[in-house]
């Protein structure tokens, strides 16, 4: 693979995420992008190009989002784009930024993720149901809860896996979130809590699902020589990895990842991590259900196949333990604006890794941290690895 | 760290603290089957399922297409499959789409389909089944509606059973 330039992330910010915000999408995408400019010393002359990313347009009713977000993401008279790959999205817009950069074209880009979920009425699902099938599955009248409760228990139909099992994840995930300043649903919970919380498809319990959000989060890249003159502190960007499996989700293997799996290889050859396990010292998995932060942990080779669950039940992926996983609190805890969530684990990675976590700070000082996002029909892995 | 963001209440909308302006998006859609889709639904609608067959790959899909992604050769043969097949994996769910409860809970399933290949199957729902007993591996057959009742659409097929 053909890398020519390395690119660090310089500075980062993010605002509240809320179950419903005032702001509008612009002003979200806008005190986030200020938040990162300022944390960075810069301004937004310094920035060469902008990326955003964000949801699908029926969430906000909105067409062609990504030109309405422009100007509350600092892209006016920029080269500007929006990619897009479902709840992949978070972690996909900074490798768009990162190959601006790393292929000479520019030397700094402005990374903003935004999210309103909360202006579809009655319930934003009325907008996720369009994922399903047109054609075959949609007359079946689904609700996106299938998908998940589908694929849960297949994963732990294949490995034997309880549901406790699996509610050690919200249990760690949402005390985490506690100490997280722009937390929705930070709290302390008990794992009867998790597991005596209501059956909405059976295996998935409320306690094991992220909320509906809104906010915004984003990220200041640099190409080295610029990286230099804006911080002692720049966190790099390692390796980089994507992939997609089928739309045709009946026909994969649902209990296990394999095309995040792909992605990580990717992105573990770039950085030329040999062994992820070792090398690895934080993680952020995408983690929108308690069990895709294990399915994920899986698909990263960071477990074993039908191992991942031991990790939070033995406190190794705890944030004073051997492998801290989601420290932040993740999409559990800190919530779930589709978009930004996935990028808020970037800046989770960039506070860890130059110590300016604060209370959250992981103990050990990590040099190396893994995000990851994924989403669309189940289908899309994104992978980042940073390191100091 | 300083985090911005304002938190409002569905009360403040409905109360008038906060303005708002409301929208419904005429659009309204008529989506062609297709070529592949098109024939399996047709298929539904004379009571039978079929899948397609990939020689290259060794593989049968259902539902069909008329090109196999993996290795993307437009050969592919038809062939029909059993109404019969085995549960891969099933929900019990008891929310409908807009978090409201349902007052008899929905039993999603995807089914394997006998003559497609292993792990090949469809999303559909389950019935005539006591919800404590389904399990994965549970061998299920197709209730379909009467023939003048199929319009060639998944829903000729009511719903699985266990048989």
């Amino acid at each position: 693979m053909g890398v020519k330039g390395k690119v660090a992330i310089v500075g980062a910010g993010l605002t509240k995420f809320v179950r419903r915000a005032q702001e509008t999408p612009k002003e979200l995408a806008f005190e986030a992008a200020r938040a990162a400019l300022d944390s960075a010393g810069m301004t937004l002359d310094d920035i060469d190009c902008v990326i955003h990313g964000t949801a699908p347009d029926a969430f906000d009713g909105l067409h062609m989002k990504g030109e309405y977000l422009l100007d509350g993401s600092g892209g006016w008279k920029k080269p500007y784009m929006r990619g897009y790959v479902g709840g992949g999205t978070g972690v996909f817009a900074p490798i768009q930024g990162w190959y601006q950069l790393s292929s000479g074209l520019f030397e700094t880009a402005l990374v903003v993720c935004e999210e309103k979920m909360s202006s579809c009425m009655p319930h934003p699902q009325g907008a996720f149901l369009t994922i399903f099938d047109n054609l075959t599955e949609r007359p079946l009248k689904p609700n996106l809860l299938w998908i998940f409760a589908l694929e849960m228990n297949r994963y732990m139909q294949t490995y034997g896996i309880s549901v406790k099992d699996i509610a050690h994840v919200s249990v760690k995930n949402k005390n985490n979130a506690l100490l997280h300043p722009a937390a929705q649903l930070g709290k302390e919970i008990t794992l009867d809590e998790v597991l005596n919380s209501e059956v909405l498809a059976w295996p998935v319990h409320r306690e094991m699902v992220s909320p509906t959000s809104d906010g915004a989060c984003a990220v200041i890249l640099a190409t080295e020589k610029r990286a230099k003159k804006i911080t002692n502190k720049p966190v790099w960007i390692k390796g980089v990895g994507w992939n997609l499996d089928s739309s045709y989700w009946t026909n994969r293997d649902l209990a296990y990842p394999q095309y995040v799996e792909n992605a990580a290889r990717m992105a573990y050859k770039m950085a030329g991590i040999k062994e992820p396990r070792k090398e690895i010292n934080i993680v952020e998995p995408y983690d929108p259900f308690a069990y895709k932060e294990l399915h994920h942990l899986e698909g990263l080779l960071l477990a074993d196949r039908g191992k991942a669950p031991q990790l939070a039940i033995d406190g190794i992926s705890l944030r004073t333990g051997n492998m801290p996983v989601c420290p932040s609190g993740g999409l559990l805890g800190v919530g779930n604006p589709i978009a930004a969530a996935g990028l808020m684990k970037i800046c989770e990675l960039f506070w860890q890794l130059r110590g300016e976590a604060g209370p959250r700070q992981v103990p050990g000082k990590p040099k190396t941290g893994l995000a990851q996002a994924w989403g669309d029909l189940m289908q899309v892995g994104t992978v980042c690895v940073v390191g100091i | 760290m300083e985090v911005k963001g304002t938190t409002i209440s569905k009360q403040d909308i409905e109360s008038g603290k906060v303005l708002f302006t409301k929208g419904d998006p005429n659009a309204h859609y008529t989506w062609d089957t297709g070529i592949g889709i098109g024939r399996y639904l047709e298929g539904l609608r004379e009571g039978k399922i079929w899948g397609t067959y990939c020689k290259k790959c060794n593989r049968t899909v259902v539902p069909p297409r008329v090109f196999c992604e993996l290795c993307f050769s437009p050969v592919i043969e038809w062939k029909q499959l059993k109404d019969t097949g085995i549960i891969n994996t099933f929900s019990i769910c008891y929310v409908n789409w807009d978090a409201s409860r349902v007052e008899t809970p929905h039993l999603p399933a995807v089914i394997e389909i006998d003559g497609a290949s292993k792990g090949c199957g469809i999303l559909h729902v389950l019935d005539e089944v006591n919800p404590k007993e389904i399990h994965v591996g549970m061998k299920v057959k197709a209730v379909w509606k009467r023939p003048e009742e199929r319009t060639g659409s998944i829903l000729d097929i009511q719903y699985f059973k266990p048989y």
